[in-house]
Order: C-alpha cells, then structure tokens, then sequence
C-alpha cells in the first residue's frame, strides 16, 4: 500500500499517482492502522486479572465495625481474617472515633463533598481519616474528569506546585550527571532522582548528582532509586537527601514478594527520619496486575489499600499515578481517569502528592499529552515524579512521559495556558557556564577524593553534550570501581564539602553542607516540603493549599506569568519584520496621481496593497515583492494583454484591492495582491468578496505561481476559461508557523491606509 | 526547648543542636576543612525530631508524628543497628525469636514505639504464618 507517512505522523502525505484500495479495506483504514497509536496495544476489561480502572465485581463492600474502639472489620473482611495489610491499617490508618461518621456517609455527598469549594479541606481531611479503602475507591468513581482536576487543586496539600526531574544517563558517567543537574536545577526542577544501570555505580552517580544540583542555586533535594537498603545507606551519609523507592503494594502476596511487609516499611520510614532524611513511598495502579495477583480486584480500590498503607506508616507522601504500572493502567477502559482519581485520592489522605507522568504511557503524543495535561492543569505538589530532564536513551528509568526532547513543547503548554508548570526557559548563555562548573565541581571532587579523573577535552564535551552519545567516555568499570571505594571508604557528604572547599568551589561547598546542616532542623520531614532557592521551606505547615474556589489558592504572579512567557520561539515584530530591511528598494511604484479608469479593453489592471513596495518587502514565501510582481506582468505580456499597476490606500482587504482594480480595468479582470503576497482575480461584476482565483496560502506561492496568475488573469480578460492555478500539497501547519509575521505585515499595511481613489503607479526595478 | 516554631530552621537556627551538642552555626566549611567535624556533628537530635511530630501532630497527621517520634527512638541507634532491625522486619529473614529479640534490644535503648511495632509485626507475621 503506497501511502507516505512521515516522521511522527503526517496529515496528508503528498502522493505522486492514485492508489488502488483492497474490496472490503479502505485506503482511509489503512493510513490509520499504520498510525503511532495503532502501536499501543489495549485491552478489554478482564475483572478476574485485575484488569479493570474502577469498581470490580470483586471488589468488597464498603463497611467498618468497631467494638471496644477496635476495628474488627474492614470492607467486609472480620478482624481474623485480616491479611498483612488489613491488620496494619486497622491498627494504624483509620481512627475509629470517625470510623462511623465517615462510613455513615452516603457515597455522592462524600463525592459533593470532595470537589465543593464550600466545605474545607481540612474537613474532608479528618473524615477520611475514618474511611476504608473500599469507601474511599467507590466514592472517586464517582468523579468526571472535570471534577476530580477541582478535587485535585482543592485537597492537594502544598500551595504552591512544583516538579521533579530524572537525571540520569546510560553510561552513568558522573561528569555528565553533574552537568545535567545544573541544567535541570537552572530550568526550575526542586528535586531530581536519579538511578543507575550498574549498581556498583550508584554511590558516584549519587555524589555527582548532589554536586551538580546545589551549583545554579541552593536547596535542590537529590535521590537515588534503587534497592532500599543501599539507598538507605546513601542517605545515611549525605550523598542523597531525599528517598522515593518505598514501594508498598494493594495485596498481600504482592506486598511480600517486593520483599516488604507495612511493617518492615514503617520500620524504613521510622529509620529516614532518625537520620533527617526526607522519605515518601511509592506505589501505583497496574503494579499488582503485573506482579500476577490483583485478586481480581479494580486499580483504584487496590491503590487506594496502597495509600491507606503510606498513611499508616507516617509516611509524610507518596509517588503515584500508574509510575511502572502506567501501561497497564493504559490498556483498560477508563485507565487515566484511574490514574488521576489515584492521585486525588492520594491528596485525601493528606500525603505530598508527587504525581507520576514518568513513564511513556503512549506512543502517540496526542494521547500521552493528553494523559498529562489534566493533572498540570490541576496543579499538584510535583506535577512529575520525574520528568526526563535527559534524553530518552540515556533515561535509565526508560522513556519518562516527557522527555528533555519535550522540553520546548512542555514551556509552550505552559505559555498558553499560563498555569504553573515549575519550569523556565533558559538559553545557552545561562546554561553552559552553569554546566562547565558543575562538571569541574564534579571532576575536581572526584580527583582530590582519587575516585577518577577526565581530561579538559571530556570535560569540554559534556559542557556541549545534548546526551550521553556526545561524550567520549565507554561504560567501564572505572565508575563502579570508584563506586565501591566510596562505600569502602565511608565517604560522606562532609568529604565533597572539603574536597570542594579544597579546589576553591567555596560557594558549592557552602550548599552542599547547608543540605547537611538541614538534617539537624528536620523541617524537610513535614509533609510535601521543599527548598526554595532561597532555602525557605515550602511546606503543607508553611504553604499550605487554601483553595477554595476563584481568586483563592496559588496563582501565578505577573512576574512569574512574564518568565512563563518568554520561551524560545518567542519573535517581537521587531525580530519578525528584520528580514524586510535588506529587500527594500526591490522595486520602486512611483505614485503619480488618481488612477485612470478602462484605459483599454484588452488590459488587465494589478491592484497593490497600501504597504506594497512602500513598507513590506519580502512576500511570506521569501519571493520579494519586486519579484512577484514582475513574474504578474510578465505572466500578463505573455498572453499579449496590456498591464497597468495601481496602488489601493482605502483598505488593505484582498478582496477589496482586487475588486477596486477590477472597477478601474478596461476588461473588468483584474489580479490583487498584498505585499505579504497573497494574490487574487477578481472582476468588477462580482461582489467584493468573491473572486475568480485565490492563492490564499502565501508561504507556497513561488515565482511560477504568480506567473501563471497572471497569464490566468489575461485569459480571462480575453473571455477564456482556465484552468485554475494549484498550489503544491503541503500538510505542514502553516497557521502557528506564519501567523504571527502575517500580523507583524498586517500591521505594516494598516499604517499605510489612507482615504482616497486609488493611485496610478510608475513601475521601476533597479538596474 | 520548649515553645519553638516551625520552620525550626529559619527561628531556631542557633538554638538546635546536632547530637553532638553542636549548633549548625559551627557547622562551617572552615570547620569541615580542618577536620574538626565528624558524621555525628550532622546527626539530627532526637528532641529535634519530637518538636518535629509535635508540629505534624498539630497540622493534623498523628500518623507522621507516630513516624517522627519512632525516628527520634532511633536517632541515636547506630546505622548498622538500624539497617540490620530493618531487614530483620523483611519477609522470611527472622524466626520470632529473633524479632523478640531485636524488640527487648530497641526496648533496652528506649525506642519502646518501635520496639512495640516490632511485637505488632510478630503477632500477624505469626497469625499469617509467615514466621514460626
């Protein structure tokens, strides 16, 4: 089947000859079924595997009994039937003192409650504290998307949003972390996770992350994924300053197969805060479908066990939202309204609420925007728990929802829809000197510690490098070597801080221990805290969410709003309207008085624009008004017609250019056009608005198209019927491309618009 | 420390003290660089940690309190002690001898929260023949 697609996707591929379709398949089928989203595979819902976003049959009914102010029943399950998991919440998530009430309420008005700007969130707060899972998980179902983005920016816990990014690579080379740290910090993120393909790895990786992300400004908080006890470990001393891979599950075999019990989980909890360290779990629809025992049980209902578990573990957040299970949760029906009614449920129990899109869940990017947009529109604590600060291949995560690839697009989506995405545009001037330091902060450390060393040239490559692929350095084993020396040798945070003290990174070592010095406060264990880049802590105690509907709650400042403006793309009239200088003087029209009326039968008369040759030069195309008028005249002499040229100063209407030209022409045919080079016949009889051939798509309409105009024009000054002239196909999206130079020329000609009959005009090319 | 005020770091910077008794003021590069700083100077105080559930109890999450105050019992447990209890708690790792153990050992050095939570484990690890 000879359809062309291109790249990504193409809307209206250009083909050289017809196709024949196959009986019973349409050629329209056929270019759908090639198309990206025809990679992502779904599925029917199948209840008994768990497959299923919302209310299983086999979910339990909601219920709670309390006698002697004990819970001796869960969601229908009797106290000696309690797995691991009902155990632990009964002893420690759900407050039997409230356990009534909540339960007591019916299922809409604790929806209505939820998304009412008229009840508190601190309202809500305390009766959940007496839900069941069960409860919780029906009552979301009951959400559209619409309310649960309002149940989202009303119960999320900290005002202001914020985000995490993933700073990884695929060779994990600690330069190159270093240096992508500092980019990542300079562009807004607050906290950054890395993680390593090679174990042995992670202690460097860990250090050279925790370097690069103090060197823009202070305060970023640094993580590294991988098993729990040697994260632990690196937390202990200093390398790291916040964990996230607590991971809990809704079932009990699922639960013990990540080699955790709600026990051995809240003990971990317990030990991060002994050592300062800021801690959230981690869980996720789809994890347990994918581990091969949900119980048959729906997404929601099993994370909302997850959440029920982070909270009882005194765990101050968690990281949810699909996360590794996002494919899963992708494939059924209703899959990311689960992932956001998750991440509400989530807020409801009062945890930071670090809400995944952090996993490709698509290979369309209509529809993994489309998986994301919500939730940033809603506003979250972090709005990713990882957006991929790195290219896809060095994301040793794999592919994140969005990636540094994305980075452009994510600052437009924020510009128009000015709402807090927690990232900046910075350019190239801003960034490499941050990234030169952070990879000498880094190569200097790592050589007075005598880990490893890089020469100037390699230095000089991640400086520049968009990616691990850009740098000379191989995976080797040098890395885990030094790795292991770190653990080895018991290095600890205060060893970067004199190493960087003893290489003159004064102000880098001044960061890094104030990360340390933190520890002793604590003030970073309180739910959803962060550091700003003044180190003030934002958290649910110092900021916390007061929304309560319009003018309430976070919102985005003038400044702030003036920073989300200023992206890449952005051209002022004065950048677009720059390329018209040099094309002046292309052509001069010499206005010599009111123009003549039907000088000859056989002529067609050209009608230009008020800003033609006087203030616009150059046409959308690149074909300078000097140039497309010549090929018009030319096209006119061709057919042996006489031409005259007018200039239209009433108004800079096409049709209205065109149409009085055509009251002025001996023939009545006349050919108008504007100087961004749009052009039109038109004939005296018509109304204005009509025409009798428009090339509306100025940015194709090359030399050959307005020689052919005009000749079509003369034939029809001739009585002859010809055929129309076609613009080549093109599916690019001309609109958001040229719309704005359009109105940087409209603007040109409207200053040019004066009163009055047109002008006869003297047509002269420089010699 | 009796009426202190969150962020403890921003109206408190002077008064908390590190383990070793010294203040993050002392906590300088200059410091750092002569030698004269150890790993304990940046353990956190477990007073420091109950002002800290003190303020979570207060903005409404026993639960994280619980968390804090178990944190503060373990403060002053060393990090092997306390990697060693954690993977004691993981599936299949001790007998309930052991984990009474490990419960009178935490008990013996104050931590009586997790001490208790470490029983709480026993019972239904127990009950869900998970350990004999």
């Amino acid at each position: 089947m000879a359809i062309a697609r291109n790249g990504r996707r193409s809307r209206g591929a250009v083909r050289s000859s017809p196709v024949e379709g196959t009986p019973g398949r349409s050629l329209r089928s056929a270019f759908l079924e090639d198309g990206a989203v025809s990679r992502d595979v779904v599925v029917p819902e199948y209840p008994e595997l768990g497959l299923i976003a919302f209310a299983s049959p086999h979910d339990p009914e909601p219920s709670i009994r309390v006698e002697d102010g004990r819970i001796v029943e869960i969601d229908g399950t009797p106290e000696a039937e309690f797995d691991l998991i009902d155990a632990f919440l009964a002893a420690h998530a759900i407050d039997p003192t409230v356990a009534e009430e909540a339960m007591g309420i019916d299922d809409l008005s604790w929806a209505r409650m939820i998304v009412s700007t008229d009840v508190p969130r601190t309202d809500v707060l305390r009766l959940v504290e007496g839900a069941t899972p069960g409860k919780l998980a029906r009552v979301l179902s009951l959400l559209s998307p619409l309310e649960l983005m309002q149940a989202m920016a009303k119960m999320r816990a900290r005002r202001t949003p914020s985000i995490q990014g993933h700073v990884t690579n695929r060779i994990d080379h600690p330069l190159l972390i270093a240096a992508d740290a500092a980019s990542a910090v300079a562009l807004g993120f607050r906290e950054l996770e890395t993680t390593v393909p090679v174990l042995r790895d992670a202690p460097l990786v860990a250090l050279a992350l925790l370097i690069g992300s103090q060197v823009p400004a202070p305060g970023a908080l640094t993580q590294c994924a991988i098993e729990e006890r040697l994260e632990l470990e690196l937390g202990m001393r200093g390398l790291t300053t916040y964990a996230e891979t607590v991971s809990v599950y809704g079932t009990e075999r699922v639960f013990l197969d990540g080699d955790d019990t709600p026990w051995s989980k809240a003990f971990l909890a317990a030990s991060y805060a002994s050592r300062g360290l800021k801690m959230r779990f981690t869980s996720g629809s789809g994890a347990e479908v994918l581990m091969g025992a949900a119980e048959g049980k729906s997404m929601l209902y099993l994370e909302a066990r997850c959440l029920a578990v982070t909270r009882a573990a005194g765990s101050q957040g968690t990281q949810n939202g699909g996360i590794d299970g996002i494919n899963v949760t992708g494939s059924v029906p209703n899959g990311m309204r689960e992932i956001l009614a998750e991440n509400v449920l989530a807020a409801l129990y009062g945890l930071e609420t670090c809400t995944g899109n952090d996993t490709q869940m698509s290979a369309s990017d209509i529809r993994r925007t489309a998986h994301t947009l919500p939730l940033l529109l809603a506003g979250s604590d972090f709005l990713f728990s990882g957006f991929g600060s790195i290219p896809t291949y060095d994301n040793a995560f794999g592919p994140s929802n969005f990636n540094a690839e994305d980075i452009d697009d994510y600052m437009m989506i924020q510009r128009d829809w000015g709402f807090e995405g927690a990232l900046r545009s910075r350019d190239d001037a801003t960034l490499l000197p941050l990234r030169r330091r952070a990879a000498e902060a880094c190569r200097a450390v790592l050589e007075e510690l005598e880990l490893l060393t890089f020469d100037d040239a390699e230095v000089e490559r991640v400086v520049h490098a968009h990616g691990s692929l850009d740098v000379a350095q191989e995976q080797t084993d040098d890395t885990a070597t030094a790795g292991d020396a770190v653990i080895e040798r018991g290095i600890t945070a205060l060893d970067v801080v004199r190493a960087l003290a003893a290489r003159g990174f004064d102000v880098e070592a001044e960061r890094v221990l104030e990360m340390t010095r933190q520890r002793l406060f604590g003030d970073h264990l309180q739910t959803s805290a962060i550091f700003d880049e003044e180190m003030r802590v934002l958290s649910a105690l110092t900021d916390p969410n007061d929304y309560t509907g319009p003018g309430t709650g976070y919102r985005v400042s003038p400044e702030r709003q003036t920073e989300i403006a200023r992206v890449r793309q952005e051209r002022t009239h004065a950048d677009l309207l720059a390329e018209q200088a040099p094309h002046a003087g292309c052509v001069t029209l010499q206005e010599t008085g009111p123009a003549a009326a039907k000088v000859r039968p056989d002529e067609v008369v050209i009608g230009v624009s008020p800003a033609f040759a006087k203030e616009v030069w150059l046409t959308l195309s690149g074909v300078t008004v000097g140039e497309a008028l010549r090929q018009l005249l030319a096209g006119i002499e061709e057919e042996g017609v006489h031409a005259r040229v007018v200039r239209v100063t009433h108004s800079l209407d096409l049709g209205m250019v065109g149409w009085t030209a055509a009251t002025l022409s001996g023939s009545g045919v006349a050919l108008g056009i504007q100087g961004k080079g749009t052009s039109l016949i038109h004939r005296a009889d018509l109304p204005v608005l009509a025409n009798l051939e428009l090339l509306s798509v100025a940015p194709l309409i090359g030399p050959e198209h307005f020689r052919a105009l005009g000749r079509n024009a003369a034939r029809h000054a001739k009585g002859g019927k010809p055929a129309p002239v076609i613009l080549p196909e093109s599916s690019a999206a001309m609109g958001p491309r040229y719309h704005a130079k359009v109105v940087a020329l409209i603007t040109r000609e409207s200053a040019c618009l004066e009163p009055g009959p047109a002008r006869a005009v003297e047509v002269s090319w420089p010699s | 420390m009796a009426e202190l005020s969150y962020p403890l770091g921003e109206h408190h910077r002077s008064e908390v003290r590190a383990q070793t008794g010294r203040t993050a003021d002392e906590l300088t590069v200059e410091a750092v660089r002569a030698g004269r700083v150890s790993a304990q100077d940046a353990a956190i105080d477990p007073q420091t940690l109950l002002r800290q559930a003190d303020f979570a109890e207060r903005g409404g999450n026993p639960q994280l309190a619980e968390n804090l105050r178990r944190g503060a019992e373990l403060a002053t447990f060393a990090d092997d002690d306390v990697l060693r209890f954690y993977d004691a708690l993981r599936p299949g790792r001790s007998s309930a001898a052991e984990l009474e153990e490990i419960a009178t050992a935490l008990a013996a050095g104050g931590a009586n929260r997790c001490a208790a939570l470490v029983r709480e484990a026993r019972t239904h690890y127990l009950r869900r023949g998970l350990i004999s």
